[in-house]
């Protein structure tokens, strides 16, 4: 089904009563993460690939906190606004959202357990889809420790430490980060220690990864990142049992004083 | 308030990586890949994803400098020229041609390398030219 035109008139609608709206546009054949301000704009709006459009927000908000801004979100940036309005990144109260729905095959790329927004739009276009399950996150799970050791080592054995993983998350919004910490990373080392370099990421990213894949996405490796944090995601779900990007009202565990049972 | 990515080629190596930079009120603020792109397929490495860095750093030079008894001292441009093309006169005079190298940049245009190949080869004289982006 077509997606685009419904998106179009649903900006249209918002569109003089916000400032702009985070979209992506199609020039000349690429697409690109936008700030929508003209109708005129909008014969050019587009709707795939995804690009991180919480972070565009981020962005344009900490530059504009007065700013009445629209986003256009999918299930997944839809959960990563959420987390990042626990962590007042974002201000959802200026911010009017435009629900877009993933498709059968968008769900089956991104392993995606929920391919559609539903906690936070104030419109919603396209037909929600099925839920897909991460079968290779399934198989690890059935795993022991040290055969998942030996399949992640393999894995992260091809990484070039280009921290595109770190830099396409909107969750990694640290002005300074532990990866370029000396006492943590050294410097110049490619592939980088294992498995510190990757796990200090998965566990900085434990309670706020939403599975938006776009750290799979940019990894010149193909290192399959997502089930790493979704495999990581399910033990904190059992643990705390938290599930990020779910309820705006949840809190994380990790920002969390622990209750010991006496 | 404007915010929009332009497309454009990482200037760090002859791969010819694509790259959006963001533009946040006139201002370069950070870059993104480009994803289906068919030489760097959305992906970028360390330098690609870092390749903003330099265009407002404090430390980039905005003015050309000559070094005079061991110092710089900022300049403009005609006197500059003028200095430029005097030294290469008179090496091309003595001791020669070849006593001059060029070294190119992967920060220009493929044809601001044809042109600088072409002044070393006809106006200098030399086959002294080479670029840092033959990697």
């Amino acid at each position: 089904m077509n997606r685009l035109e419904p998106l179009r008139s649903a900006i249209e609608e918002v569109l003089d009563k916000v400032d702009g709206v985070v979209a992506l546009r199609n020039v000349s054949g690429h697409v690109a993460p936008h700030l929508f301000k003209d109708r005129e704009e909008l014969d050019e709006l587009a709707v795939s690939p995804k690009y991180p459009l919480p972070g565009t927000l981020h962005l344009i908000q900490t530059a504009h906190p007065e700013a009445q801004l629209a986003i256009v979100c999918r299930g997944c940036e839809e959960r990563g606004l959420i987390e990042l309005a626990k962590r007042n990144q974002v201000n959802l109260d200026n911010v009017t959202i435009i629900g877009l729905a993933c498709t059968a095959e968008e769900a089956e790329e991104c392993r995606c357990a929920k391919p559609y927004p539903s906690v936070l739009v104030d419109s919603h276009v396209g037909e929600r889809t099925e839920p897909v399950a991460d079968r290779l996150a399934e198989g690890l799970r059935q795993k022991d420790v040290a055969e998942r050791l030996e399949f992640w080592r393999k894995q992260f054995d091809r990484c070039i430490k280009c921290y595109g993983c770190r830099n396409a998350c909107p969750q990694c919004f640290c002005p300074e980060c532990t990866l370029e910490e000396g006492l943590w990373v050294d410097k110049g080392e490619v592939p980088p220690a294992y498995p510190t370099f990757h796990l200090i990421r998965a566990m900085h990213t434990a309670g706020k990864c939403v599975g938006c894949r776009e750290c799979e996405l940019a990894c010149p490796a193909n290192i399959p990142l997502t089930t790493l944090y979704a495999v990581i995601r399910e033990e904190v779900k059992d643990l705390f049992g938290y599930e990020p990007g779910v309820d705006l009202e949840d809190r994380p565990p990790l920002v969390l004083t622990m209750e010991v049972e006496s | 308030m404007e915010y929009r990515n332009v497309m454009t080629t990482c200037p760090y190596c002859g791969t010819g990586c694509a790259l959006y930079l963001q533009v946040l009120d006139g201002k370069v603020v950070g870059t993104l890949p480009v994803k289906g792109h068919p030489v760097s397929q959305g992906s970028l490495c360390i330098k690609g994803w870092n390749a903003h860095g330099f265009v407002h750093h404090p430390d980039r030079l905005t003015k050309p400098l000559i070094k005079e008894n061991g110092d710089f001292r900022e300049a403009n441009w005609d006197e500059v020229y003028d200095l430029i093309a005097a030294k290469f006169s008179a090496l091309r005079e003595d001791p020669g041609p070849d006593s001059i190298a060029v070294l190119s940049s992967a920060k220009c245009t493929n044809e601001e390398n044809y042109l600088l190949q072409k002044f070393t080869r006809a106006v200098l004289g030399t086959n002294n030219v080479d670029h840092c982006a033959r990697l």
